[in-house]
């Protein structure tokens, strides 16, 4: 980038919020996904509305492209710098503007870190559900731009079912304000739908009135080991068509149980085939009751060990052994390639068994968990980003489960979002007319293609911008142009 | 600027790949990371630092003083060792990132290096030296000198650091515990178990008195108990710092002096001495000369608290009407893995009301001599302890480790509070001593 650009950019946020040493350029070039990686030309930490509206006008003068950024956690390369492109990052917008009691919202920044949104609002009595692994560290902005998921997506559904509303600047520097306080809203095409899960493609999000609910008054967690994988699987089905509805049903084998263990040290069952952890939530008497009912399917379908928690800590202790599997799996390889088919739940214990083929077939190591109650798997290839044949042989893997996931009327993603990582699979599971209408949206939206090109969709002809000689890191990186 | 080979021979000082691969960027770490908590720069964060150390090892970033002060700025409290699922040994890698830096032309002026370097190497490792300083330190503090001359210095504003430095030197102990203390003490009943004690540096000669509680309360338990007096200085300032040379130096003396003596348990109440020793056995796993002395070692040293909630008796504990908060020092909860037992031993006092601390395993900016080295930095992160450690409004704060003791004692002064600063050990003392 030109030396004249970086320095508008530098004036429009001020020199103490813009940063291009080296050091800040190498640390900004990843998020939380494997492998891909690209330098930024300068990382930027905006301060007002303004400030982001005339780093988009200059991007359309100027042509280069604006990555939005939150905590970096995400999975399928969202926030990874493109050539030619400033971050612009979000973390230091993170407090609550209001909590509102009397219609159960809450209007928060952009960078509200979603656990400590979650702590705050259940002091009050209150509850935001949707809760990602990383909802520690990962922010509300993020979570919308991803239509992030969670544990407890089951009983209580994703990030866009408790999206009311957002403020956003447009590609081309425009503010826009989406929804409002309004349970019932038909005003219009549905646009808040559009921009939940835009992958920051559509804009940079300024603010985000989220729905809350009452706190649930008591939660029972129950974790059980079968020795045959199988039983885990026919389990989840039977809770389902038991007509209860769990809040979570999670779902480890055994090579991630192992790895967790090996963190956690809680005592797991290494032997098991599976293990399942169970939640259900609400009133006392129909918690009490359904725990039960739990027990005994489990039991019926010869569970192996079962273990009721005794107290919140304890089963605090289970669910954060759990969130943890992902990275917990890179103590056995030091790259792990995580991915997110989903399949209708009762094609589960179907595709836990195609998982295994894949692993076979192609020779890789896969742990695998997930949300087993809503059908959300994630294979984990455990591999060595240095050992190039093992990639490719991953590769092909994850090409088998996507294919598999999809003839089983599944999807390539589930909650990690397509960014990078899932373009070359898009295509099998939107099909040709659904990524055309993708392009055509975000053409009249960004008609120059500044805001986070390159992910989702590849817009030709224009490319992600005149593609400069340096091409640093990741060969394959625009492979398909 | 660094020449070529010199860069080659630094790198060595690295960890191998397969370490600096491990880090798998997930982010997990960042927030537990107090550094990343202040500035919300990646650079600032576990994650960062590992990407900037690989980008070193890898050729495509150069040594600079922005990838020293990052370094530096780190306090290497290991909070995210214990958030990080994977495993990764962060503390490991900015270590060895500190010695390439201490070895370069990066980071703090010659001048400091060297003025660093001779209080770590000749000062702290030579334990005759760093007594001789704390004499001069007790007339000092004692004289009225002090007194004299802080309220000359506060008279101008520019000396208001230096004050502030100045006010985090520990009260020098009257007698050090090193001269206080026999080469063996024997148990008023028939020995159960032999101890071995490792007096600490700062603890033997500014908290003296704990060290006395501890033998006390060892005493009282059945322990007949060796302190050897060729023992030196553990060497973990000298590790965490950058000098990993003169780190293995001292911990070789301290390896022959123990073998010399018998014993069941090698007990630590400085929290970084007992987790720097129990790494005695990584230090020389490829040292054929000491890597089974160093097994042996490293294997048999205990916490003070992990050893009393193991192995105490404790029946002899009496009632303590006390409202107590428990702060886990950084070397005993992320390196050491000890929270359980110091609470399991508090709450054994008969009496007393534990309360929680928000955030207890949340660095208190002691970290070694971060508080001098990195005076503002510290402030920021001691703050944030003091306004949880107001919201408990316990009388009493319990904390495993000398430089924690140190700093919380500045702090309560420095922001009112009204509560007392305790090691465990000699909150057990005084409950074993309250036979009312």
């Amino acid at each position: 980038m030109q030396p004249f650009i970086l320095e508008k950019i530098k004036k429009i946020v001020g020199s103490e919020h813009y940063y291009d040493s080296p050091e800040d350029r190498i640390s900004y070039s990843y998020d939380g996904t494997p492998m891909l990686q690209q330098l930024p030309e300068a990382v930027v930490f905006p301060q007002n509305n303004e400030q982001i509206s005339e780093l988009l006008h200059l991007a359309n003068k100027e042509k280069f492209s604006i990555i939005p950024r939150g905590a970096g956690t995400g999975l399928s390369g969202g926030s990874i710098p493109v050539e030619n492109s400033i971050v612009v990052v979000m973390t230091k917008w993170n407090k609550i503007i209001e909590i509102d009691i009397a219609n159960l919202t809450a209007l928060v920044e952009p960078g509200m870190v979603t656990g400590v949104l979650q702590k705050e609002v259940e002091k009050l009595g209150l509850f935001y559900p949707p809760d990602p692994g990383s909802m520690n560290v990962c922010t509300i902005g993020g979570n919308v731009a991803e239509n992030a998921g969670g544990l407890r997506g089951l009983k209580y559904g994703v990030t866009k079912n408790y999206v009311l509303g957002v403020e956003m600047i447009l590609p081309t520097g425009e503010f826009l304000k989406i929804g409002g306080k309004s349970v019932k809203d038909v005003a219009g095409y549905n646009l808040k739908d559009i921009v939940i899960g835009s992958e920051g493609t559509l804009g940079i999000f300024t603010k985000i009135l989220l729905k809350l609910i009452p706190l649930p008054t008591r939660s029972k967690t129950i974790t059980v080991n079968f020795k045959k994988i199988i039983d885990s699987g026919k389990s989840v089905a039977d809770i389902i068509s038991s007509r209860i509805t769990p809040s979570m049903v999670e779902f480890l084998d055994n090579t991630t149980m192992n790895c967790v263990e090996d963190y956690t040290k809680i005592g797991l069952d290494r032997n098991s085939e599976a293990m399942l952890l169970i939640e259900v939530d609400g009133r006392v008497s129909s918690v009490d009751e359904d725990a039960e009912t739990i027990v005994s399917i489990l039991k019926k379908n010869n569970a192996a060990q079962i273990r009721i928690a005794e107290d919140p800590t304890e089963a605090l202790l289970l669910k954060t052994a759990r969130r943890s599997a992902f990275s917990a799996l890179a103590r056995r390889k030091p790259t792990t390639i995580l991915e997110d088919a989903t399949v209708p739940r009762s094609e589960l214990p179907v595709m836990i068994e195609k998982v295994r083929e894949a692993a076979s077939n192609f020779n890789v190591a896969i742990g695998n968990f997930g949300h087993a109650g809503d059908g959300n798997l994630h294979p984990t290839c455990l591999t060595d980003e240095r050992d190039s044949v093992e990639i490719t042989r991953a590769h092909k893997a994850f090409g088998f489960i996507f294919n598999e996931a999809i003839k089983l009327g599944g999807t390539i993603t589930g909650e990690h979002g397509t960014g990078l990582a899932k373009k070359d699979f898009l295509e099998s599971a939107v099909g040709k007319e659904g990524i055309e209408f993708m392009k055509k949206i975000k053409m009249v939206v960004d008609p120059n293609n500044v805001l986070n090109p390159g992910k989702i969709l590849t817009i030709a002809p224009r490319c992600e911008g005149t593609l400069p000689t340096k091409r640093e890191q990741i060969p394959d990186f625009h492979s398909h142009h | 600027m660094i020449s070529p080979k010199d860069k080659a021979t630094l790198l060595k000082f690295l960890p191998n790949d397969d370490v600096l691969t491990q880090c798998m960027h997930c982010g997990m770490c960042l927030a537990t990371c107090p550094t990343y908590e202040l500035t919300k720069l990646e650079r600032s964060s576990p994650r960062g630092r590992i990407k900037l150390i690989k980008s070193i090892a890898e050729g495509k970033l150069e040594l600079s003083n922005l990838f020293a002060e990052e370094m530096n700025f780190c306090l290497d409290c290991q909070a995210c060792e214990t958030a990080c699922p994977a495993g990764v040994q962060y503390g490991k890698m900015v270590e060895s990132a500190r010695v390439i830096i201490e070895h370069s032309s990066v980071g703090s002026s010659k001048i400091n290096k060297a003025i660093k370097k001779f209080l770590l190497n000749s000062i702290v490792a030579q334990h005759s030296r760093l007594k001789l300083l704390a004499r001069f330190l007790y007339f000092y503090q004692n004289s009225g000198i002090q007194k004299v001359l802080i309220k000359v210095l506060s008279v101008f504003p520019t000396a208001k650091k230096l004050i502030e430095i100045e006010s985090l030197t520990p009260k020098i102990s009257k007698v050090f515990s090193s001269e206080g203390l026999k080469e063996k003490t024997f148990p008023e009943n028939p020995a159960k178990y032999k101890i071995a004690f490792s007096t600490g540096c700062i603890m033997d000669v500014a908290f003296s008195d704990i060290n006395f509680d501890t033998i006390e309360v060892l005493q009282k338990n059945q322990c007949e108990i060796i302190t050897p007096k060729k023992q030196v200085c553990c060497g973990s300032l000298h590790a965490h710092n950058g000098e990993i040379e003169k780190a293995k130096e001292l911990a070789k003396k301290n390896l022959d002096v123990f073998s010399e003596f018998e014993y069941d348990f090698l007990i630590s109440n400085s929290a970084g001495c007992g987790a720097f020793m129990k790494e005695y056995v990584h230090l020389f796993a490829d040292d054929p000369q000491y890597a089974q002395k160093a097994k042996m070692f490293s294997q048999r040293v205990k916490d003070i608290s992990e050893f009393l909630a193991n192995f105490g008796p404790n029946n002899q504990m009496h009632s303590l009407e006390e409202t107590v908060t428990y702060h886990d020092a950084c070397h005993l909860c992320h390196s050491q893995k000890i929270t359980e037992e110091p609470r399991k031993l508090l709450q054994q006092i008969p009496g007393l009301n534990l309360i929680p601390l928000e955030e207890s395993t949340w660095c208190c900016g002691s970290a070694g001599i971060y508080n001098v080295t990195r005076h503002d930095d510290a402030e920021k992160i001691l703050e944030r302890k003091m306004k949880n450690l107001k919201d408990t409004g316990a009388d009493v704060v319990v904390a495993g480790n000398p430089g924690c003791i140190g700093q919380l004692k500045y702090g309560i002064k420095k922001y009112g509070l009204k509560m007392e600063v305790l090691h465990t050990i000699s909150l057990v003392k005084k409950s074993m001593e309250n036979n009312i």
